[in-house]
């Protein structure tokens, strides 16, 4: 008892923070985001330029500038990725309550920047996207819900959870944005699908879905236009999926060479929904699928570790993060290579855009916050039916 | 064995006996449950989690495999047809019958202007003006300085005229490609062509419709690409049109005719190897159509295929063929000819008196309105009618020209007996010179009836006969006494046979009646008569022939001569070889053994 002694150095219990950050972390999936965001400042050299020059800023004006949102990105994402899955969850409801009300205040000091849909909050010096924050801190409730679900006696969660989904799907369904409904859309689909649906609802729902893209068509004309480019046959080399087409093709399989391609100043969405392409004319198919690989390694090697999660919030919540991250990655992709109709959805940490990239921060802190090795309770339970 | 109770009831109704707090076994109890669920949760959540990390390998693979697809092919040329298609005219090239050609395309540019993006608009009017003089400077300086965005300028112009607007050098001023008509021969053959013009304009291309003649009649062919560049083959001979024309315009001339046309057409196949209106017009730069006044007089009409005249006397033949061919004549036939006949009230007068009886011959070689009436009124109405029907002289001939629909007859309202008279000399129905030489066509070939064609080497035609041999035989013969000792004595062309028979019909005032001095004089010949292949169908509009002391105006003074020196012009042309004429033997004596 030498120790208790007046005067000795106070030592806090546990474990101190960084080094069990670093222990417990998913260390290759920070390695495959880092690497991500590093080849997209790599083509933001490359893609935006001609905007910049278009816009008479100097070349690299945007490359500054994502540099500095990626900054401010990584740093939350390293910072939210040392918090415990109970803080996450406390962060993930306040997000999603001020980005719900951003959303609901989109209509009355909203902008659309001529683009034809009102999805943007000026401030004058920067503009924020409320939509792509609002899908982490979505995810997160909805977890929340459907994790309360499984106590014993317990809310009806996930039919919480499911009018959560749809008033969110209508709101962005209305300004209009179907590519971050359907986003909305999946992730609750998939975190129910994980959370224990029955198998005969999934169907159900997915036709439902069906039905609804049958509705868009017939009523948007914006929609309608997408989908038919993407079903007829043949490439209108003037549109945008055949500029992306044939970059691809120009690339071939290592490049026509820094800088060299043309594709960015044909294509107005380069830097953003077709930044893949960009990656595909100058450094070639290698970088594309090394950027594959790297979306495929954050996703699969998260769900993989959220198996061994016992505990149904961080496996729900882990789940539609890493779940929205692979799928906007993957229909941004497909589009460029034509397995999907066209949908404007940026490359997460590759394409250029602030809201973007910080979102994207906050949602991979999050799901590397939830993905942390911890004690699943093998011991404990071990000692506990050792003592009934 | 301990037995664990379903239900924690009897646990607590024990604990209650016993006083001890029920709550603890109640808490203990919904602990347990909560890890059984979870735990079951947790293994199907793990099967789940894993489908789902499949699925993404696949669709991550499935992105990976189909840009190695498309990294592995070879960029294709942005081209929207394949490679193998051949670049076409926009519209087929015509061409004569030996392939020369008669209309084809030429690369040009049409001249636009973008006001918004103009320098300088008034030093840019004032160029342009200097450049093209037809242009107002005024209303090009309101049309570049006003709000227009776009202002048409010129649809055709010159390589040298589009590099003097380089020069000027203002960035609104454009240029859009075009394909242009191009007629390189000029006047010749305008009437069968018709013209082009330009239809739907944009900037970069502009459509070729056609507006007459075999351009608009053919329009859907020659603009069809399955045609696959092939030209249309008319069966026009560029070396014949030309010297039919330029005959004709000398002879129009010299006989102060106001107009002209000439049929020159091949027997056997109804092919019209030239055809010619006068006054005529470039296709290249189509006049607009007159305003006022008839449009009969217009250079853009077409004389030969869309006028319709009373034909006057080369009607007759008609008359003398059915007779035979009815059995009523032969050439030795006296028919009574004294002028003036009566009929009713009518009179028919012959250009002299010429006795009181002629034979058949005679009555065409003399060309005698009363022996032909008498004729007719041995055939009657109705055969008459229906001899001209089989001859095709009731409807449009069927000319592959859209101004041959015009040329439908001029029927007399009752076919009466009068009528019938008068048409057998060639009054009171009107057809066209194609008509004539048709009828006359049918004749040469020994009675199979002809459809004139323009296009070279058509459907073989039936060729339906429409008279014996024996009776187109004979009426060769007539028409060949008409050369050698009647009216058309001028037409004689050594060596070359010419058959004829001329036709001087007065003009019908459009107000009724007739004029006395004005005439239409026609002459249609087929030669060589001993085996007749060609036709020709000459006439002149109100022709005065005035060497002599009086104003000579009947088809032998004026539209003969021409006729006679269009065949001396083309049967060499045609190949024909001279019949060797008596004049060689002069001095020498034949001996008899």
């Amino acid at each position: 008892m030498t120790e208790m002694a007046y005067g000795t150095v106070p030592v806090r219990a546990g474990e101190p923070v960084l080094p069990k950050w670093w222990r417990t972390i998913d260390r290759w999936a920070l390695a495959a985001v880092l690497a991500l965001f590093g080849i997209g400042l790599l083509l933001g050299l490359a893609a935006s330029v001609p905007l910049a020059e278009k816009n008479g800023l100097e070349s690299f004006y945007y490359v500054k500038r994502q540099m500095l949102f990626g900054g401010v990105a990584l740093i939350a994402m390293l910072g939210i990725s040392m918090l415990s899955p109970r803080d996450v969850r406390r962060l993930g409801v306040i997000g999603f309550a001020g980005a719900f009300l951003a959303i609901l205040a989109l209509p009355f000091i909203g902008t659309d920047f001529g683009k034809g849909a009102v999805r943007w909050l000026s401030f004058g010096f920067a503009s924020v996207q409320p939509s792509e924050f609002l899908k982490p801190g979505f995810v997160i409730v909805a977890a929340w819900f459907m994790a309360a679900a499984h106590e014993v006696a317990g809310p009806p969660g996930r039919l919480y959870s499911f009018f959560l989904t749809v008033i969110i799907v209508l709101l962005l369904a209305l300004q209009p944005d179907f590519g971050q409904a359907a986003l909305v859309l999946f992730s609750w689909g998939v975190m129910y699908f994980v959370g224990g649906a029955p198998i005969i609802l999934l169907m159900v729902i997915g036709g439902l879905t069906a039905m609804g893209g049958v509705f868009a068509y017939n009523t948007s004309e914006h929609f309608a236009r997408r989908i038919n480019g993407f079903l007829s046959p043949e490439i209108d080399p003037r549109t945008q999926i055949g500029y992306a087409t044939n970059a691809i093709q120009e690339g071939g399989f290592f490049g026509v060479g820094v800088g060299e391609g043309s594709v960015k100043w044909s294509l107005p969405d380069a830097h953003t929904d077709f930044i893949i392409a960009v990656a595909a004319e100058e450094y070639g198919l290698i970088l594309v699928l090394l950027i594959i690989l790297l979306y495929a390694a954050v996703v699969v090697l998260s769900l993989l570790r959220l198996t061994q999660e016992r505990d149904p919030f961080t496996r729900l919540a882990g789940t539609g993060l890493a779940c929205a991250f692979g799928v906007q990655a993957f229909i941004n992709m497909g589009v460029a290579v034509r397995i999907l109709p066209a949908k404007g959805m940026t490359l997460p940490f590759v394409s250029y855009g602030g809201s973007s990239v910080i979102a994207s921060g906050i949602a991979l802190g999050m799901l590397l916050a939830l993905t942390r090795t911890r004690p699943q309770g093998q011991i404990s339970d071990l000692l506990a039916r050792r003592g009934r | 064995m301990i037995r664990t109770p379903l239900r924690p009831l009897a646990r607590i109704l024990h604990a209650r006996a016993t006083g001890a707090n029920p709550d603890e076994i109640e808490r203990e109890n919904i602990r347990l449950r909560g890890e059984a669920t979870r735990d079951s949760a947790r293994v199907q959540a793990a099967t789940r989690l894993v489908v789902m990390a499949l699925a993404f390998g696949l669709a991550f693979s499935t992105v990976g495999v189909r840009m190695a697809m498309l990294a592995a092919a070879e960029p294709a040329e942005p081209s929207l047809n394949g490679a193998e298609t051949q670049i076409l005219a926009q519209r087929a090239d015509i061409v004569d019958r030996k392939g020369r050609v008669l209309a084809t395309n030429l690369v040009t540019h049409a001249l636009y202007a973008q006001p918004p993006i103009m320098v300088d608009p008034v030093t840019t009017a004032e160029k342009l003006v200097q450049i093209f003089p037809d242009l107002d400077r005024e209303r090009l300086i309101r049309d570049f300085s006003g709000g227009r965005k776009f202002v048409w300028l010129k649809k055709k112009i010159s390589p040298e005229q589009m590099q003097a607007v380089h020069d000027i050098g203002d960035p609104g001023l454009l240029f859009g490609p075009r394909e242009m008509r191009l007629y390189p021969n000029g006047a010749l053959a305008a009437h069968v062509l018709g013209g082009a013009r330009f239809g739907q304009e944009g900037v970069s291309s502009a459509e070729i419709v056609g507006v007459a003649g075999i351009e608009k009649q053919r329009d859907q062919w020659l603009a069809d690409p399955a045609n696959q560049g092939a030209p249309l083959q008319l069966s026009l001979d560029l070396t014949l049109q030309s010297a039919v024309e330029e005959v004709l315009a000398g002879g129009m001339k010299l006989m102060n005719a106001k107009g002209a046309s000439a049929i020159l057409l091949e027997v056997e196949t109804g092919e019209v190897l030239a055809m010619a209106s006068l006054p005529d017009f470039d296709p290249n730069d189509r006049p607009a159509p007159l305003t006022k006044g008839d449009q009969s007089d217009s250079p853009l009409f077409n004389r030969a295929v869309q006028g319709v005249y009373e034909l006057g006397s080369t009607f007759k033949i008609f008359a003398a063929i059915q007779a035979m061919e009815l059995g009523l004549a032969n050439p030795e036939t006296m028919i009574d000819s004294a002028s003036p006949m009566r009929y009713g009230k009518h009179r028919i007068r012959d250009f002299h008196n010429y006795g009181k009886q002629l034979s058949l011959t005679d009555v065409i070689v003399k060309s005698s309105n009363v022996g032909t009436a008498r004729i007719v009124q041995m055939i009657g109405p109705e055969r008459q009618k229906d001899f001209l029907e089989t001859l095709g002289f009731l409807e449009p001939t069927g000319l592959e020209l859209v101004e041959a629909g015009a040329g439908k007859p001029i029927l007399p309202q009752k076919w009466s007996e009068i009528s019938a008279m008068t048409i057998g000399y060639g009054h009171g129905l009107s057809a066209s010179p194609m008509h004539l030489a048709a009828a006359y066509a049918t004749i040469a070939n020994g009675g199979k009836r002809v459809i004139p064609t323009l296009i070279h080497g058509g459907p073989k035609q039936g060729g339906q006969q429409v008279m014996s041999p024996a009776a187109a035989r004979r009426a060769l013969a007539m028409m060949r006494a008409v050369v050698t000792r009647g009216t058309a004595s001028f037409g004689e062309v050594p060596g070359y046979q010419v058959a004829g028979k001329t036709g001087t019909a007065d003009k019908a005032k459009p107000t009724g009646g007739y004029y006395d001095d004005k005439v239409i004089a026609t002459f249609a010949a087929a030669f060589p008569v001993t085996d007749p292949k060609y036709v020709l169908v000459l006439s002149l509009d109100e022709p005065v022939e005035t060497s002599g002391g009086e104003p000579r105006r009947t088809a032998g003074w004026t539209a003969v001569p021409v006729a006679a020196e269009v065949i001396r012009r083309v049967a060499p042309l045609l190949g024909l070889r001279p019949e060797p004429g008596p004049t060689e033997l002069e001095g020498i004596t034949l001996v008899r053994n």
